[in-house]
């Protein structure tokens, strides 16, 4: 069994309750960490409209996550990026079977209730929106629905998890088409894991200690991460991916899943490109079906991607230091 | 003689029920390999085999796109121990309609002679815990872990329910064919793994 325990004694989202004096138990990690397993060898969509929903659960998305704009189209708006309007998402809930996600600011805590409010099954807490407090994110525990939160390195993945994300997913570069961030971001936790495993099975304790200090969180943190080699929550690849071949291989870097935010929606053939995104990602490791996959698609018609040394705006680094 | 399981590997918890199915073996001292199983030869393979838990559109889909739903469905109908959790237990029905959002027309196993709601017990932040009772396979008091959870409204006369959570069927079995609406490799408890190992030791002999 992978660890999905790890509940913080006074964590708010935990609620004990009873149905017809049977006693149950809501908003544990198991539940909120295990919702996350579900989603695995899935793709998570960016969708702003009910029939763009659809379209998605047609192509075999696992989740739909619900923005007022793709993150390209923020990016040139410009301006405040807020969460969703509280009806659309409404409306995409009723319309389509898998679960809904939605995203609000960062250290926004009421946005967040108000996603939690409204029932959605995961709340994106991400920098594509705009941040509300760069210094404090949310503290996650106190939600009986799962959170998940975007990461560039270990160090900010267990920052996030020891708050109470039950999933992480890299940030990427968000909105631009442009793959190369996210690859950076998955390697650079891989390789932090490979240390701090090397150094768990050495034995020693004190240069665990020294890494907890440079990552900012707990040693028994970093002690568990360490024996288990991996994240103890699932962990999604994200930004920039336009392709079924970007989705193969990010997969086959070991990501867990994959979001596509403005790669299949601001592309001219959306339909096509979901399926063959979700066929690429499913059967990452047949080159015959990511190249069928590929071939479903017109790259006349992806979105056109930017160089991300040009960007005035590197959504990636918010929140990231705190 | 060796037992081969396999876990279908299209979408979801693949790896927690590979772990749990590996212990039940361990303990229970029977020789076999578990593996993740994905495409129609891996599956023609098989003694017994578990559709994980995930989301049963995604599984159901892509499943037909690589012929292994064809598979699945021959061998199961020729006696082939199935487990299918959650999603699985979708995948197995006859007939599965969400509670919100009604008929949906994804591709279905039609093993067994079940009625589904999808999402029954609401959306994720009604997911919850509970204990359940299977005594019927002698297992009393197991740790229910109900996620965005399926219960079956409706059973043919062929159908041995189980368990039920508050008066809603929640585990069902016919012969070698088990669905259960919570997930047992989200727990420590591996009897009902163990169980079905078992069910595919008796039935290989």
């Amino acid at each position: 069994m992978l660890p999905l325990s790890g509940d913080r004694h006074d964590a708010k989202g935990i609620v004990s309750e009873k149905i017809n004096s049977i006693d149950i138990l809501r908003g544990s990690s198991t539940l909120k960490r295990g919702f996350a397993h579900m989603l695995k060898n899935g793709v998570v969509m960016d969708v702003t409209t009910m029939e763009q929903a659809q379209i998605a659960e047609e192509a075999g998305a696992v989740s739909v996550m619900v923005l007022d704009k793709l993150p390209s189209d923020v990016r040139k708006a410009g301006g405040v990026a807020r969460t969703a309007s509280i009806r659309i998402i409404e409306d995409i809930m009723d319309s389509v079977t898998i679960p809904v996600m939605a995203k609000c600011r960062i250290g926004h805590i009421n946005e967040a209730l108000v996603l939690q409010e409204t029932d959605v099954d995961m709340i994106d807490e991400s920098e594509v929106l705009t941040p509300a407090d760069e210094s404090h994110h949310i503290w996650k525990w106190d939600f009986t629905t799962p959170v998940v939160n975007g990461a560039r390195s270990l160090a900010e993945a267990l920052r996030r998890i020891e708050e109470g994300a039950a999933m992480i997913r890299t940030k990427g570069e968000p909105g631009t088409g442009n793959v190369a961030e996210a690859i950076t971001h998955i390697k650079k936790v891989n390789d932090e894991l490979r240390t701090i495993k090397a150094i768990y099975d050495s034995g020693d304790n004190q240069d665990l200690v020294r890494m907890a200090r440079e990552f900012k969180v707990s040693y028994d943190i970093v002690e568990q991460t360490a024996k288990l080699g991996r994240l103890p929550v699932v962990n999604f690849a994200a930004g920039g991916i336009a392709t079924p071949a970007d989705a193969a291989y990010l997969m086959s870097l070991g990501c867990d899943g994959i979001f596509v935010g403005s790669g299949i929606f601001n592309a001219d053939d959306a339909q096509e490109r979901a399926r063959a995104i979700v066929l690429a990602t499913t059967f990452w490791n047949e080159s015959d079906k990511v190249k069928e996959a590929q071939k479903m698609i017109d790259e006349r018609q992806s979105m056109l991607g930017l160089d991300v040394n040009t960007l005035k705006l590197r959504m990636q680094e918010r929140g990231g230091s705190s | 003689m060796s037992l081969n399981v396999g876990i279908l590997s299209i979408q979801g918890d693949v790896q927690e029920n590979l772990l749990s199915t590996r212990a039940a073996l361990n303990e229970l001292g029977i020789d076999g390999k578990v593996t993740d199983v994905k495409t129609p030869e891996e599956i023609s393979q098989l003694d017994g085999l578990i559709i994980p838990g995930g989301e049963s559109t995604t599984i159901g889909q892509l499943s037909l796109v690589n012929g292994s739903l064809k598979v699945l469905k021959e061998k199961i109908e020729n006696g082939m121990p199935v487990l299918g959790i959650c999603a699985g237990m979708i995948m197995l029905s006859k007939t599965a309609d969400d509670r919100v959002v009604g008929k949906t027309g994804q591709p279905l196993l039609d093993i067994l002679d079940i009625k589904l709601e999808r999402n029954s017990f609401g959306r994720q932040k009604e997911s919850f815990e509970a204990d359940v009772s299977m005594d019927s396979i002698n297992i009393p008091k197991f740790n229910g872990v109900f996620i965005r959870a399926p219960s079956v409204s409706d059973v043919g006369s062929d159908i041995e329910v189980l368990s039920k959570f508050n008066e809603r069927i929640v585990a069902v079995k016919k012969g070698n064919v088990i669905g259960t609406s919570f997930h047992p490799e989200l727990t420590k408890d591996i009897s009902l793994h163990k169980f079905f190992v078992n069910l595919v030791n008796t039935s290989k002999t």
